[in-house]
């Protein structure tokens, strides 16, 4: 986002200019003008990094840009340069095989996107030249080439239409590959635009390139022969965008207005804004300590060292003198360099491959969510999709859930229910549907047999054939696969099968609706509404003006002349924004229906009309087209002529549609309730029938008392709204957290073992009110009261939310003390701010277009999915990136440690104790694949047992295991390992004779016995924390320990010719065939796991029959730690 | 990546692996297993403990302390470096039969054969018998690569130049008359030292491939003239040599010197008065460390080491008494997550 907007900002910069001019067909526009030829990008599309020649510098730049691999790099360069102990080999093999790999990758990565940028460049279009067709390449397509585009094909630059096969002068598109939305999509040509595009004379003003694919303002001039030239109006219903395929229409002639980087398409290609995990964090701060332990290692070996030297004789004795130059050095530079020389053979200890195997662990577990078939969906025929594996274990740390309501909680799947005119209720009863205008009229209890008059009746179902944007398919090309989800047919009981396409399903439900009791939409002929009223015969009503649906208004009108002449408003819309519109009168007849319903659950909407008067029309008309031709600030002037226009409206009636609650929304709330999870549900809809939503998903409990800080709660007290606001707060701050009984376990308790569950319900009116207080102390202060009674709430419900409200709200979350982990869901366009504000984004596959999937970080078909998502796979996630961090920590440890002793050994000298090869094959090889394998496939609970019991869930709470104790857990573990291996092995060596001829082993025996048994130790270990043995475990655990086996053989049975030193020898098979040695690795590897072992039997067991006794202490500890 | 995949393949996979329903073992440690593996493991501790314990208290080791730092010891004489070819004798006294075959290790304290520098300064190849390294020796072996006329020192490095120097001669005293007891110098290295990784350049006689090159300062005599006595016991593969070359991994080491296996002395050292004739080269006390004579017998475990079989018989001591601790617990609580 940042960068979108820095990039708008440098755009903006670049060219002072806020427009660009396009000669169309590159011809003058007046033809005293002269082109000045201005300078736009060619159409050629360059998504790649690298090419050739700047792959190597440029890559390995930004890879050593990670402080990790920086800090190897270091590492490896001391080891160059200084005289140390280990050959840089050891530490440049891994650095290379990382950096290599990674090249590979991304070199890889890239290639695929030079081919596929060759295959757009080099795609063949049709240009338009004076008169001549002229097959091009696509990248040598110009800004004003008047290009032609056949069915089926994409467009090769961001085009005005200019001419379409189409009578209508539309064409239909779809955007599947720019924001997945499958639906077609119909744009249109510029108007009065002669049919021989040879002779057009035209020139485009456009804003310059920005990337928002749904906003375009332009304006069109068209010169025709000396007449004053024509000016028309360009939206984005005439430009047609890069990357969408032309559908439903034979070909279509368009002007290039953006070409290749400059198109919308290229300029959303943008990565989105990196998320770190807690995990990430955690690691990075166990890294520090790690470095601390490091540095001081080295200082305390260094230090040692001077002093240990200090006593005659130790120096340097006869028989190891020091060279001449090792003389002359200066001693604190050869202090220096024994410092970094225990840097280096201590440096270990933080592994290149920790970094490694948890990328690796990320990107193949991310794996086990796209494949899971319990996310498959088959309405949509697709499974769960993970757009980053970077925050799988985040899904195991959520404490706030976000959830829309509209296609996330409900379907989104709209039913027409019953609907109110003129204050009389009607009830659609399958089958009872008759010709005969309406059905058996339900009216309301008190007025029982009565209905409005006939005329009212149809007034009200013509508004609902005529104010839409509903298209008909087309029955000549209704072919199967262009079905897609949007598309619903009619009642078979209807005269012939219709499909309707709409962008909002609502839509589609109120059409429906109106044709079951007679009046059915046929369709848009060139700006004639046809409908068929109950009588069967066809009305014709011209379109004039559509003043489309925006969230702000929350209402849309359709301006349209009737045969007879006169002209009509039609309006629909929120009730909250249609009633202060309308008479007043009659609102209060319809007001009780509208209530009614919402607490049913139903969304409702409210219809009214008026007649405009041939002089209001002009007017409007008028102020229409002014703002549409607007080339600044088109927006508002809209917005003012449609406010203006929508007043004084009479009210018809009002609808209620049905949106019925996803399978199981319920059982997935009451689950994520019970995991602990907080469940705030934000929603632009209604109160009521949010609030009817949240009782339906048992959100809300009938026990559960409501605080409601509502407009009409603010307004009842008779005080001014801030006062009343400061009062309720303060009132519901008491009860909820002063008043809260004492218990130790605070509100952890009241999930499972309820006093007394409090819901709060606010709207976003009230919520600016306290996030925007007008004094700067009352505003910090509302916020906190406003934060904590949330806390204390089970549920909380944001009801009339403007979408950046959403992100707002989930901000101030994010950054609430103790910055909880916070997850959004959500389906529709107006999520997408919360689901890249929330520290995990969830996208539903819903009906709402794509933008929320291609925004999220997850995406699933339905909601119900998420209670595996986070309870099951979440927690494995956790649990398995949680110990791959410890355990990598602690095997590093035990491994550097016995390293650092053994120098108390040897004078300080920086001797090594094992083998280059097995200080570099210790973590690549010989103990990395049990724990990947760990972690990838460890289930340390199986998984229905994690979803029967949701409370599991809150054992890996506040990221439970890579908190401050279990770290120091496995540090106490591993030091205590290594303070065993070496001494175990120094106490053997008291008599270096370990074998039955007598002979002696020398330092590579001592090492190789030390790292036998560290190998064995950290494997066995592992395999001890290891719950679920599948054949692969099986294989990586005793595979690993039999490759080192098999690896030392073959490493000290040869004599390596490229070695200078055979250090090892014969050194392993020596030290096999000394009983000694033998029992000796047994012993120690058992005193080392002896512990672990009986830690094991004494701690609590997790599972299926664990759970009931200690939870509520668990939950309690937790609590008091916060 | 994963969505194109996503698109194409539409319905995942219902295999076990994708499901993440392998099928899978899943290990419970319970009491039930832990105690009697515990009693197990502890027996099993406990008596190999006892056999090792017995075993090591049966082998036979005398030590005999000759640096010389003392003015008691026969040896304080030669304790000044100045004195050369110093001789000393040690007397010692076996009450009963030194049980054979005796081993003769000599052993050095304080003395840190596994300095990193000093560990490096050697040149592989040119233990292997590379002539070109006999010309031009690594530079790890300064400073003992070149000598001051710049001629190359073979074998060349710091290790080879503080070669161990005093030889030994142990004699029992028969009435008065030193009778000498063989001592043999074969098969004290490792097989593989003295057969594959060190050579001899393949120049006959040995002597010729050394043309041009020095012996090693410390050294009294060249490399290929180590033992006259034995050809085969000369140059790289001298095994007093091969021993001093392995280096050892704590500053308090002890080297195999000798075998007493031979003749009369095949079932050990009868009891009775030895004396040892040590000639005493090699310097020590500059840096203060010692210098001791081991004899020694060994068993099946090598030589005498009691650490082994006191930490087998207290492991498994403390495995049987924690098993009982948790069989107590067990028997009075119950633990609360059993069946």
């Amino acid at each position: 986002m940042l960068r979108r907007r820095l990039n708008r900002l440098l755009n903006n910069d670049e060219r002072r200019v806020d427009s660009r001019t396009i000669f169309v067909g590159h011809r003058s526009g007046s033809p005293n003008d002269a082109i000045i030829p201005a300078k736009f990008c060619d159409n050629r599309i360059v998504s790649s990094k690298y090419t050739v020649w700047n792959f190597l510098p440029k890559n390995l730049f930004e890879q050593f840009r990670r402080i990790a691999n920086f800090y190897f790099l270091i590492i490896f360069l001391v080891q160059v340069i200084v005289d140390t102990p280990t050959s840089p080999v050891t530490s440049g093999l891994p650095l290379f095989f990382v950096i290599t790999v990674t090249a590979i990758k991304q070199g890889y990565e890239d290639w695929l996107r030079h081919k596929a940028d060759k295959e757009v460049n080099t795609y063949p279009v049709t240009v338009l030249e004076d008169g001549r067709r002229i097959r091009k390449e696509s990248e040598k397509i110009k800004v004003g080439d008047v290009v032609e585009v056949e069915e089926d094909e994409t467009f090769p630059c961001d085009l005005i239409l200019l001419q379409s096969s189409r009578e209508d002068a539309t064409c239909f598109v779809t955007t599947a590959s720019l924001d997945g939305e499958s639906n077609h999509k119909s744009h249109y040509t510029v108007s009065d635009i002669e049919r021989d595009l040879e002779s057009l004379n035209a020139t485009i003003e456009c804003e310059q390139p920005q990337p928002d694919l749904y906003k375009f303002v332009g304006r069109m001039h068209i010169y025709k022969n000396d007449q004053e030239p024509v000016v028309r109006s360009l939206g984005p219903e005439n430009l047609l965008l890069k990357g969408a395929t032309l559908k439903n229409t034979q070909k279509i002639y368009g002007v290039a207005v953006y070409t290749g980087m400059e198109t919308k398409m290229a300029l959303n290609y943008q990565g989105k804004s990196q998320k770190r995990s807690a995990v990430e964090k955690s690691i990075n701060a166990f890294l520090i300590v790690y470095l601390c332990i490091l540095v001081s290692k080295a200082l305390v070996c260094t230090t040692l060292k001077y002093v240990w030297q200090s006593k005659p004789g130790q120096d340097e004795p006869w028989y190891n003198q020091k060279t001449q130059r090792e003389k002359d050095t200066n001693i604190y530079l050869k202090m220096f360099t024994d410092f970094l020389s225990f840097m280096v053979l201590f440096n270990f200890i933080i592994p290149v491959s920790m970094y490694v195997t948890v990328e690796m662990q990320k990107f193949l577990g991310s794996f086990f969510i796209a494949w899971d078939k319990d996310f498959y969906d088959p309405e949509i025929k697709e499974g769960a999709l993970v757009n980053t594996s970077d925050l799988n274990e985040e899904l195991g740390q959520v404490e706030y859930v976000f959830t829309d309501k509209t296609g996330t909680l409900t379907q989104n799947n709209m039913e027409f229910i019953e609907c109110c005119i003129d204050g009389f209720q009607y009830k659609h009863r399958d089958g009872s549907a008759e010709m005969d205008g309406f059905c058996v009229p339900d009216g309301p209890v008190s007025k029982p047999q009565q209905k409005a008059g006939r005329e009212k009746e149809e007034l009200f179902l013509r508004a609902l054939c005529l104010c839409h944007t509903v298209q008909v398919k087309e029955s000549t090309d209704q072919n199967d696969d262009q079905i897609d989800g949007l598309v619903a047919d009619g009642e078979v009981s209807l005269q012939d099968q219709r499909g309707f396409i709409a962008s909002s399903p609502d839509e589609v439900a109120l059409v429906k609706g109106a044709m079951r009791y007679g009046f059915t939409f046929l369709g848009l002929e060139s700006k004639n509404m046809k409908i068929r009223n109950s009588n069967n015969d066809i009305e014709m009503y011209e379109l004039l003006h559509v003043l489309n649906f925006d969230p702000v208004r929350r209402r849309m009108s359709v301006i349209v002349r009737a045969k007879s002449g006169e002209t009509l408003l039609f309006c629909k819309g929120a009730d909250s924004s249609i009633f202060p519109r309308v008479r007043q009168e009659e609102v209060e007849r319809t007001r009780t229906h509208v209530e009614r319903n919402a607490t049913e659950g139903y969304r409702t909407l409210c219809v009214a009309f008026k007649y405009l008067s041939a002089e209001e029309y002009r007017q409007a008309d008028e102020g229409l087209r002014e703002a549409r031709l607007a080339l600044q600030e088109r927006e508002e002037k809209l917005m003012a002529v449609y406010n203006q226009l929508e007043t004084g409206m009479s009210l018809i009636g009002a609808t209620a549609v049905e949106d019925r609650l996803q399978e199981e929304a319920a059982e997935t709330m009451e689950a994520l309730q019970g995991a602990g999870m907080k469940i705030w549900v934000l929603t632009g809809d209604k109160m009521e029938t949010a609030k009817s939503t949240c009782y339906a998903c048992r959100l809300f409990q009938r026990n559960t008392e409501l605080l409601e800080l509502t407009v009409r709660t603010l307004e009842d007290g008779g005080k001014r709204r801030e006062e009343r606001l400061h009062d309720l707060l303060n009132e519901y701050h008491k009860k909820t957290v002063q008043d809260a009984p004492p218990f130790k376990g605070g509100v952890t308790r009241s999930w499972s073992c309820a006093s007394q569950d409090y819901g709060f319900i606010i709207d976003g009116a009230t919520l600016s009110m306290v996030l925007n207080s007008s004094s700067e102390s009352s505003s910090h202060c509302y916020k906190n009261l406003f934060l904590q009674i949330c806390q204390n709430c089970t549920a909380v419900l944001c009801c009339r939310m403007a979408p950046l409200q959403k992100a707002q709200i989930v901000k101030m979350v994010k950054n609430s003390k103790g910055s909880p982990i916070t997850l959004s869901i959500g389906d529709g366009a107006n999520d997408v701010s919360m689901i890249l504000e929330a520290h995990v984004g969830i996208g539903i596959k819903g009906k709402e277009g794509r933008q929320a999937v291609r925004n999220s970080d997850y995406a699933i078909p339905k909601l119900k999915h998420l209670k595996k998502l986070l309870l099951a796979h979440g927690h494995l996630y956790y649990v398995r990136i949680a110990h791959l961090v410890q355990y990598f920590f602690y095997k590093n440890l035990c491994f550097i440690l016995p390293q650092f002793l053994y120098q108390f050994f040897c004078g300080y000298s920086q001797q090594p104790l094992y083998d280059a090869a097995y200080l570099t094959m210790y973590n690549i090889c010989f103990t990395s694949m049990p724990i990947l394998a760990y972690s990838l496939f460890e289930q340390h609970v199986p998984m229905e047992v994690l979803l029967d019991n949701a409370t599991l869930y809150r054992e890996i709470a506040k990221n439970a295991m890579l908190r401050w104790g279990p770290f120091l857990y496995w540090t106490v573990l591993g030091v205590f390992h290594g303070l065993v291996f070496f001494f175990g092995v120094r106490y053997l060596f008291t008599n270096p004779a370990l074998q039955d001829n007598g002979q002696v082993f020398g330092n590579w025996s001592y090492g190789t016995i030390v790292f036998t048994i560290l190998v064995f130790t950290v494997t066995l270990t592992l395999a001890l924390d290891t719950r679920h043995w599948t054949w692969i475990n099986h294989f990586v655990i005793w595979g690993s320990l039999a490759f080192y086996v098999f690896f030392s053989f073959f490493w000290g049975g040869i004599i390596w010719p490229f070695l200078s030193q055979q250090r090892l020898y014969f050194v392993f098979a020596n030290m096999l065939s000394s009983v000694s040695a033998w029992l000796v690795i047994i012993l120690l590897i058992l005193v080392s796991l002896l512990p672990e072992i009986l830690l094991m039997l004494f701690r609590k067991r997790r599972g299926p029959n664990a759970r009931q006794p200690s939870e509520c202490d668990l939950l309690q500890t937790s609590r008091l730690q916060l | 990546m994963v969505k194109e995949e996503q698109e194409t393949a539409n319905r995942p996979d219902n295999t076990a692996f994708t499901q993440q329903r392998l099928p899978a073992w899943q290990p419970m440690l319970s009491a039930g297993i832990v105690i009697p593996g515990f009693v197990l493991i502890g027996l099993a501790f406990i008596g190999i403990g006892v056999a090792l314990f017995v075993t090591t208290r049966s082998i036979q080791v005398l030590e005999l302390d000759y640096s010389g730092v003392e003015q008691s010891s026969p040896c304080f004489k030669c304790s000044d470096t100045s004195t050369k070819n110093c001789v000393c004798n040690m007397n010692f006294n076996l009450d009963k039969l030194f049980e054979g075959p005796v081993f003769f290790y000599y052993g050095l304290s304080n003395y840190f054969q596994n300095f990193r520098r000093y560990g490096v300064s050697k040149d592989l190849d040119q233990l292997s018998g590379n002539l070109d390294n006999f010309e031009n020796p690594t530079d790890d072996c300064v400073p003992f690569q070149y000598d001051a006329n710049k001629k190359p020192i073979v074998p060349c490095g710091a290790v080879a130049n503080s070669i161990f120097n005093d030889t030994f001669k142990l004699y029992q005293i028969i009435g008065g008359t030193k009778k000498p007891v063989p001592l043999d110098g074969k098969g004290i290295a490792w097989w593989t030292d003295y057969n594959i990784k060190n050579r001899n350049p393949s120049v006959t006689p040995l002597k010729n491939a050394f043309n041009g090159t020095v012996q090693p300062s410390n050294w009294p005599k060249p490399a290929y003239e180590l033992d006259p006595t034995d050809p085969a016991n000369n140059g790289f593969i001298n095994q007093d040599f091969l021993v001093w070359m392995r280096r050892a991994a704590l500053p308090n080491f002890r080297k195999l010197y000798r075998r007493i296996a031979e003749e009369d002395y095949a079932q050990g050292l009868p009891a009775g008065n030895y004396s040892l004739e040590i000639a005493y080269n090699y310097p020590v006390l500059s840096f203060d460390g010692r210098k001791k004579v081991v004899l020694s017998n060994v068993s099946w475990m090598g030589g005498k080491n009691e650490f082994l079989g006191i930490a087998y018989l207290v492991i498994g001591s403390l495995c049987v008494v924690m098993s009982v601790v948790m069989l107590i617990v067990y028997a009075k609580f119950k633990f609360p997550d059993e069946e």
